[in-house]
């Protein structure tokens, strides 16, 4: 299925979800509406023509101009063929639905993604940090952070 | 001046001071803490082979820090294991000392400027005898890094203390 196939079904599926799309890019990539993440990952994974059975990697970006972005690789094992969906969301109140209960993988990666933007997935069963330190103050990658002088009474700095 | 060289010779009393004695027992069998915490830890298991064979120098690994005598620190110290490094080191038993393998552990290493979760140098949390240069270090740098152990073992004093 090409990209434009996807695109035209999930539009005339999800319509106001669908924000944008650009199609002919390397990796063609659909922007979607953080809060209907869910229901077009169970979409694009179970309907039949799609079959999204393996999310190759669900990435955090911060845009630097006050939105922070979760990206999601999709792929299909049976058709061979990928799509990029793309949810944005805004820093002060980063939300999104969680993917894990659609592909289990995305349990971890939306953990080290709220590890290191803060992004909160909401409907994630253990939402906790995964590499840092629980007591850790902010998100590491995050453009905005700047890195504490003391942790735990350990200098940081070099 | 060795050990033995002062010996009767007709007997089976040896004649040495306790320090001597002390050090070289000591020296001798430098048991490390059996952990390894990044890519310096793989250089560290090729010493421990059969290649390299860091056992020449008596040093065994012991997987308690009770019976460690030297702890390896080798590889890159995270802000979250700073904390556990710090409680095994404080686990073993004196006299212990701590050598410090690689670039991470000395100062941070690549880590330097842009890592917030990486301690820029384990000395910043526990006291360490000797410093291993190397990103990683080959096996046979760790081995002169225990030679450099045991040379401080051997001056040691129980009169007065040495650092």
């Amino acid at each position: 299925m090409t990209p434009q196939e996807i695109y035209d079904n999930l539009k005339a599926k999800f319509g106001d979800a669908i924000l944008e799309a650009k199609l002919d890019a390397l990796q063609p990539w659909i922007r979607i509406a953080p809060e209907r993440a869910k229901d077009i990952a169970l979409f694009l994974r179970d309907e039949q023509p799609f079959q999204f059975d393996y999310m190759m990697c669900l990435s955090g970006i911060d845009y630097n101009d006050g939105n922070l972005g979760v990206v999601y690789h999709l792929f299909s094992m049976v058709h061979k063929h990928k799509i990029v969906l793309r949810a944005n969301t805004s820093k002060e109140n980063p939300r999104v639905q969680s993917v894990s209960s659609v592909w289990g993988t995305a349990n971890w990666h939306e953990r080290e993604a709220f590890d290191m933007f803060g992004i909160i997935f909401d409907g994630h069963p253990d939402l906790r940090r995964i590499l840092c330190p629980d007591d850790y103050p902010g998100y590491p990658l995050r453009k905005d952070f700047k890195v504490p002088e003391f942790y735990n009474g350990m200098k940081v700095p070099y | 001046m060795g050990l033995l060289d002062q010996k009767f010779d007709s007997s089976n009393i040896l004649i040495t001071s306790l320090d001597n004695l002390l050090n070289w027992a000591r020296l001798s069998s430098l048991w490390q803490m059996q952990f390894g915490l990044a890519c310096c830890a793989i250089e560290m298991m090729a010493a421990s082979a059969s290649n390299f064979d860091i056992m020449r120098f008596g040093v065994i690994p012991r997987a308690t820090p009770r019976q460690t005598d030297v702890m390896i620190v080798s590889g890159t110290v995270t802000l979250k294991m700073a904390s556990r490094i710090k409680r095994l080191y404080d686990q073993m038993a004196e006299p212990r000392y701590v050598i410090s393998m690689g670039s991470c552990s000395n100062c941070g290493g690549p880590y330097w400027e842009h890592g917030y979760h990486v301690l820029k140098g384990v000395d910043r949390v526990i006291p360490v005898d000797v410093y291993v240069p190397g990103c990683p270090p080959r096996p046979e740098a760790l081995l002169e890094g225990i030679m450099k152990l045991q040379e401080k073992v051997r001056k040691e004093s129980l009169a007065k203390k040495t650092a």
